[in-house]
């Protein structure tokens, strides 16, 4: 018994040579659908498995397709492969090691949407992933699996990968949208939504890398065998990245709704050094810190339940904080990052982020004041919910729940001012 | 409409509009900076929050930004919400993390936009305490100052630079913080409309360079309305004096002309003003051999006197950039029959049939802005770039609005401008180029048509043609030429408001004739196409409608008629007629009279000289080249012997006892006369309240409430504060006291507001409150009348003078004239600024012409034509046409060639003695 679905190259060697992934079944379910199946019928089955975005935000990927307006033609699809989340490192071994799957998901989601050319967004770090499938890209076509009138119907797709420049909003769709045609990676407004004017003005679906991993499993095996692995809301498969203070990090794929127990002390095996664990972000630096009660390790880990417990699934890039780690120091680290990463266009992530990074850096050091914790933690209520874009708000996760949660890490570094 | 809910008041109000929009209408303050009124909301900098709620029950409510937010019926927003009115000062507490805090330093001062918002938001202590970022900057040219550490990053800048206004060379670069505005490496900045970044800016980063020379605060200098004399559009500008010296000009709005913006001739083409070149006194020579020598204003007026009594005939030349009044004036002086065009004879033909045309279909005449909201058009000859700088900018806008049905049918507000163009792409409306060579729109075009003037009009005539069946053929039209005819045609005609644009700057007649074919055939199948003419200068329609003669008929008559004295207006005659005619002109003409204001080739043949003022010294008319009558007010009160030329002219009539006494002695006197004797005349006694007119009994003050210094300003002449200078020709003061303006409450009538300015609103963004709505018209109407006016004649009769089909000669190039943006106009290039970005003087040949006579790159050629010739480097050039070569005319060291015209190019010969013209 094979264990894996997304991660299958762990159990197939040389996945990523076009025929062993042939052998092993690959491109079975394009040319099934292709042939057989109407672009509304495949539609219907992604809706029926409830498959949920990987890239973040868990949105139902059947439902986004049905968006997209057919009387507005051409039609696109973009994989998002920008994967800059700190903590995420999924689709990067589903790129290099099992990229057919993903591939194959790509042209998948094209039928689907009717898209005769679809996009790889790669982030600039990526260069040898787009050129390994820039190579995949090619076999596929020598071999018939992409061009004109596919295996002899009237549907043609081409693909074509495009590398950014390394900048983690181009993750965020819209600026990713931006960069893909040539323009600097700022976000746009919504609305419009992409499904309706989106890359090049036109409709427009975006799907993760390892969302669309998951379609050719779900066409060749049905949403009804899909829908026995999960959970009732979160059903399937998920890649959960886990690192920082484990012993074994890594890629785990697990079906969705395994606990954080499960992952880290029976897959990661336990804390470095056996240290008592402090808190845990599951949505890389973008989550809220989740303090590690014995409650919240008996959490399931899909969208819902780990939402309740205080911050996003998110991507699922689970990062582990034992007793040696100073929230305020956490805190510097993601607001030097945001600040870095902001993209410069609305005033309180350009500007806050940065007086971020000086009050967490100035704190860190132990040269801060009392009141500059409480500074740090007004200028996260002035960017709470007032950004041009998502980053904005992630920007503040790490600092403001370190702050409400672990105060004391935060105080124990300012100066006392005596009264 | 709908009805929607402003702190609990409820207001009327356009659906779909955004909510920053409405509340600046309405007169709510609400602090913005990336939105902006002529370039629509991108969201970026979150100043404009406002306090959203569901329903009534809702206390909760949600922050949006009010640029983004539509308004549909029953939304309830609060602007004065307290967690709103602290995010709004927050954002400015961030914007300020960087920006300097050393505004005394800043040129923006006194009228900077983050200054009133800073204000407006109540933001003033900074918890911030680090070292703020610090850019390098850029060398961008003449024009304007660089200053990087200002920025506030709304973006303005680049959007204007390339979205709108289609430069390439500039850019936002980077990420996060440090993004940067500027272009790749120092360098002039390309762009015709650079100088706008000056007032989009909302800060400090982009300033005035020649401003900077001579720096004055806003509210330190004395301004009054007043239009520009650079080109015959006639964009409403704010120029500022201070010590009598004329310090900068900044845009005025009108909705129906320039709007918010200007070019940077008209911008920066100010300086002449205060050119060395200036004629200050009155001069005199006892014979043509000796030399000036400066006298009295009343020495010279005596001289005159006696010249023009013992003279059996005096005839007057008028000017093309002097106003209507002083044309008037001289016209009254030497009498209609005696009075002549100074314009060049073609210039006078062409205005003259332009007239002509316009007075067929009056209500077909397009506006500026109307140009800009046409859904098609057709460039029939003009390189509008050079010749009429905004009419380029305005077809710019143009292709945008056929496209917005595009996003229209996407639910995509039209402000929402980041989604528009998403949705648009580069589609764009139908723009059709015909012009002699490359010109800075075709990037714009949908197809372009380089050829000789002659066949630019069949072009023109073949669309007509195609349009209506009806309007003539022209014969032999090659089938490139008709098939673009009729892909022109259609697009034409599948508009809603299709324009055609031409002119005179080809100085072809055919060619207006071809565009007013166009517009008749449009209109003879019900569409209101429009007709938009560009002329040669400031107020050639106004001169032309004088009805003067031809200057040809000036020289006939004093050669022949034993003329004794010519009074020549503002006008260096060198620059309108080859230079052996005036040579000879000038001999048989005893005794010339010059007023003008800059020392040239023509007030050197002046027996008596006057020194004449410029616009920024004068009150006026000019009339604009769709016959609008605009009427501009003296910055300052010329200093030294200056005097505006009517009043001289009314001097000469004085001393000659010529005129009655009274009425004609004041500024509103000469305009009565005018309309009386003219009376087709009368909008131009409309345009402005007369001299006598007050507000609660005062005049209008130009110079700000904050005006300082007035009382040391002359200290090192006189401790004692003289008395301000009086203005009896018009309801403005030379002063601080009279009526301050509380806009919207009352304010004076747009002809007649010297600065937009309102309380709390020092910078150029003040202009909300004067306006209808924002980016509509301004309260009471927008300056400026029409003097040509519906009802339309009956259908006037198609045009059929079609020339025949260009033909190539052997040995010779059919010279055509190019135009520089910088060079070709005669005032503007006294500018450093722009004489620096003047091109050299050359000859543009097309490659296989250049092969054909053997001319390679480096050669200088001899062109003889007109009887005169020339040399002048070769510059091959594609898109010229064969058979044809472009030269710029107009700069300064050519001698005038009446174009277009054939010419023999050879390479000058070595050793040639020929000399260099000018
Ligand atoms: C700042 C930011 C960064 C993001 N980065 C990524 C990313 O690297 N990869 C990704 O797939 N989605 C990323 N997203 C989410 C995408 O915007 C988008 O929701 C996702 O690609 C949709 O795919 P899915 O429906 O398959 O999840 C990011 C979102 C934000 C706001
Ligand atoms: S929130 Fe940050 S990343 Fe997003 S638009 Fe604003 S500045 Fe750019
Ligand atoms: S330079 Fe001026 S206009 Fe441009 S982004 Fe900065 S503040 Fe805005
Ligand atoms: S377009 Fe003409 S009138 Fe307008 S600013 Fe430029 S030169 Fe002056
Ligand atoms: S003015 Fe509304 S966000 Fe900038």
């Amino acid at each position: 018994m094979n264990k894996y679905i997304l991660l299958r190259h762990r159990d197939i060697p040389n996945l990523k040579d076009l025929q062993i992934y042939q052998e092993n079944g690959g491109f079975a379910a394009f040319r099934k659908i292709v042939t057989g199946l109407t672009p509304d019928q495949v539609m219907q089955e992604v809706k029926a498995s409830g498959l949920r975005g990987r890239g973040g935000a868990g949105f139902p990927t059947g439902v986004k397709w049905s968006f997209l307006p057919t009387n507005l033609w051409p039609h696109y699809v973009v994989a998002n492969a920008d994967e800059s989340e700190p903590g995420t490192f999924k689709d990067r071994e589903i790129l290099e090691e099992n990229p057919y799957q993903f591939l194959e998901g790509l042209a998948i989601a094209s039928y689907a949407v009717q898209a005769n050319t679809s996009y790889v967004y790669l982030r600039g770090e990526f260069d040898p992933l787009a050129a390994g499938l820039d190579r995949c890209i090619a076999a596929m076509e020598a071999a018939g699996l992409l061009g004109d009138n596919l295996f002899g119907t009237s549907y043609s797709l081409r693909l074509h990968t495009h590398l950014g420049a390394g900048a983690y909003v181009c993750g965020e769709e819209t600026a990713l949208l931006e960069s893909l045609e040539g323009r600097r990676g700022l976000p746009r407004l919504r609305p419009p939504f992409p499904a309706v004017v989106g890359l090049y003005g036109k409709p427009t679906v975006i799907n993760n890398v390892e969302t669309l991993t998951n379609l050719p499993p779900i066409l060749e095996n049905g949403a009804t065998w899909y829908r026995t692995i999960g959970t009732e809301k979160s059903p399937g498969p998920k890649v959960f990245c886990l690192s920082g203070r484990v012993k074994q990090p890594g890629n785990y794929e697990m079906p969705l709704g395994t606990t954080f127990r499960k992952l880290i002390y029976e897959y990661g095996g336990g804390i470095l050094d056996d240290r008592p664990i402090k808190a845990i972000m599951p949505a890389g630096a973008s989550s809220a810190l989740i303090p590690a009660t014995e409650a919240v390790l008996d959490t399931p880990m899909d969208y819902e339940a780990v939402a309740q417990v205080g911050s996003p699934l998110g991507s699922a890039s689970v990062i582990i904080l034992d007793d040696t780690v100073r929230m305020d120091w956490l805190a510097n680290k993601t607001a030097h990052f945001f600040s870095h990463e902001s993209c410069g266009k609305c005033t309180p992530c350009r500007e806050g982020t940065y007086w971020m990074a000086h009050l967490t850096d100035r704190i860190a050091a132990g040269k801060a004041e009392a009141q500059d914790v409480e500074l740090l933690h007004d200028v996260t209520s002035q960017i709470q919910g007032k950004c041009f874009c998502a980053l904005g708000e992630f920007s503040i996760m790490a600092v403001r729940s370190g702050i409400e949660l672990f105060r004391a890490d935060f105080d124990a570094r300012a100066k006392r001012v005596e009264s | 409409m709908v009805t929607i809910y402003i702190d609990g008041k409820p207001y009327q109000v356009d659906a779909g509009q955004n909510l920053l929009h409405i509340c600046l209408s309405m007169g709510i303050n609400l602090p913005y900076f990336c939105w902006h009124p002529a370039m629509g909301s991108v969201g970026a900098c979150r100043q404009c929050a406002v306090k959203q709620f569901r329903d009534e029950n809702d206390t909760r409510g949600r922050l949006v930004m009010a640029c983004m937010t539509p308004a549909v019926e029953g939304l309830r927003i609060s602007v004065q919400d307290p967690q709103a009115v602290e995010f709004r000062a927050s954002i400015i507490e961030w914007l300020m993390e960087n920006h300097p805090h050393d505004c005394p330093v800043c040129d923006e001062g006194g009228e900077c936009h983050l200054q009133d918002m800073t204000v407006m938001t109540g933001h003033t202590y900074r918890h911030y305490r680090w070292k703020k970022r610090t850019f390098r900057n850029q060398n961008l040219g003449p024009f304007i100052n660089h200053e990087m550490n200002r920025c506030i990053q709304c973006y303005r800048c680049v959007r204007f630079y390339r979205g709108f206004a289609g430069g390439r060379d500039f850019d936002a670069f980077s990420n996060h913080n440090t993004v940067y505005f500027g272009r790749k490496t120092d360098g002039v900045l390309e762009s015709e409309f650079s100088g706008n970044l000056v007032e989009v800016c909302p800060t400090g980063v982009f300033t005035d360079k020649t401003f900077r020379k001579h720096y004055t605060r806003k509210w330190d200098l004395q301004t009054a309305p007043s239009v520009c004399v650079n080109c015959s559009l006639g964009c409403n500008t704010t120029p500022g004096e201070r010590y009598g010296q004329l310090r900068r000009i900044r845009n005025r709005y009108n909705f129906n002309v320039n709007g918010y913006f200007l070019c940077d001739r008209g911008r920066y083409g100010y300086e002449f003003v205060n050119s060395d070149r200036r004629i200050r006194q009155a001069r005199l020579r006892r014979n043509r051999e000796a030399a000036f020598e400066s006298v009295a204003p009343d020495e010279g007026l005596q001289r005159i006197k006696e010249i023009v009594k013992k003279s059996g005939r005096t005839i007057g030349i008028g000017s093309p950039r002097a106003s209507l009044e002083s044309n008037f004036a001289l016209r009254t002086l030497v009498g209609p029959e005696h009075f002549f065009s100074g314009a060049t004879v073609k210039d006078h033909e062409l205005v003259t049939e332009a007239i002509k045309i316009l007075r067929d279909i009056p209500s077909s005449m397009a506006s500026l802005h109307e140009v800009e909201t046409s859904d098609a058009a057709l460039v029939l000859g003009e390189d509008v770039n050079n010749v009429a700088p905004m009419a380029a900018y305005a077809l710019r806008q143009s292709v945008r609005c056929k496209p917005q049905a595009i996003s229209q049918k996407l639910k995509i507000s039209d402000w929402d401008d980041t989604a528009a163009r998403e949705a648009v792409q580069d589609q764009k409306g139908p723009l059709y180029l015909a012009t002699i060579a490359d010109t800075r729109l075709d990037d714009m075009a949908t197809r372009t048509f380089h050829a000789s003037p002659q066949e630019i009009a069949r072009l023109g005539f073949a669309v007509a043609h195609q349009i209506s069946p009806t309007a003539p053929q022209p014969e032999n039209l090659d089938s490139a030429a008709l098939e673009l005819s009729k892909m022109i045609a259609q697009d034409l005609k599948d508009a809603e408001s299709p324009v055609v644009v031409s002119g005179c700057s080809l100085e072809e007649k055919s060619i207006l004739y071809a565009a007013a074919n166009v517009v008749q055939a449009l209109r003879s199948i019900g569409k209101p196409a429009r007709l938009f003419l560009t002329l040669p200068e400031s107020n050639s329609l106004g001169l032309e409608l004088l009805e003067p003669g031809s200057l040809n008929q000036a020289f006939a008559i004093a050669r022949e008629d034993n003329v004794e004295a010519a009074i020549i207006l503002e006008n260096d005659l060198y620059r309108r007629s080859n230079p052996a005619l005036l040579e000879a002109f000038f001999k048989s003409i005893p005794s010339v009279i010059v007023l003008d204001s800059l020392d040239n080739p023509t007030a050197q043949k002046a027996d008596v000289l006057l020194p004449a003022a410029t616009f920024a010294e004068s009150d006026g008319t000019l009339v604009n080249n769709e016959s609008r009558a605009q009427r501009y007010f003296q910055v300052f009160v010329p200093q030294d012997d200056i005097k505006e030329s009517w009043v001289w002219l009314r001097a000469i009539g004085d001393a000659l006892g010529q005129e009655e006494p009274g009425a004609r002695k004041t500024f509103d006197g000469l305009i009565a006369d005018m309309v009386k004797e003219l009376p087709f005349l009368a909008p131009v006694q409309e345009i402005s309240p007369a001299s006598g007119f007050r507000i609660a009994g005062a005049k209008i003050p130009r110079q700000p409430h904050r005006y300082s210094g007035r009382t040391s300003m002359h200290a090192n002449v006189s401790v004692h504060e003289p008395q301000p200078p009086q203005d009896p020709d018009s309801p403005l003061s030379f002063s601080m006291e009279g009526f301050l303006a509380e806009p919207p409450i009352e304010q004076p009538p747009a002809s007649l507001i010297p600065e937009f300015w309102a309380p709390g609103w020092n910078s150029i963004q003040s202009l909300n409150k004067f306006q209808e709505e924002v980016s509509g018209p301004l309260i009471g109407g927008d300056p400026g009348k029409r003097i040509i006016l519906p009802p339309d004649p009956e259908q006037a009769a198609y045009f059929d003078e079609i020339p025949e089909p260009f033909a190539s000669r052997a040995g010779e190039l059919l010279l055509a004239p190019l135009y520089a943006i910088y060079g070709s106009e005669e005032l503007s290039i006294h500018t450093p600024g722009e004489a620096q970005l003047t091109p050299p003087l050359r000859l543009e040949i097309n490659p296989r012409d250049a092969q054909q006579f053997n001319l390679t790159g480096e050669t200088v050629l001899q062109v003889s034509v007109d009887s005169q010739v020339f040399e002048l480097p070769l510059h091959i050039s594609a898109s010229i046409p064969e058979g044809t070569a472009g030269m710029i005319c107009g700069l300064p060291e050519m001698p005038y060639v009446a174009l277009p015209a054939w010419g023999k190019v050879t390479p000058k010969p070595v050793n040639s003695s020929t000399e260099n013209p000018g």
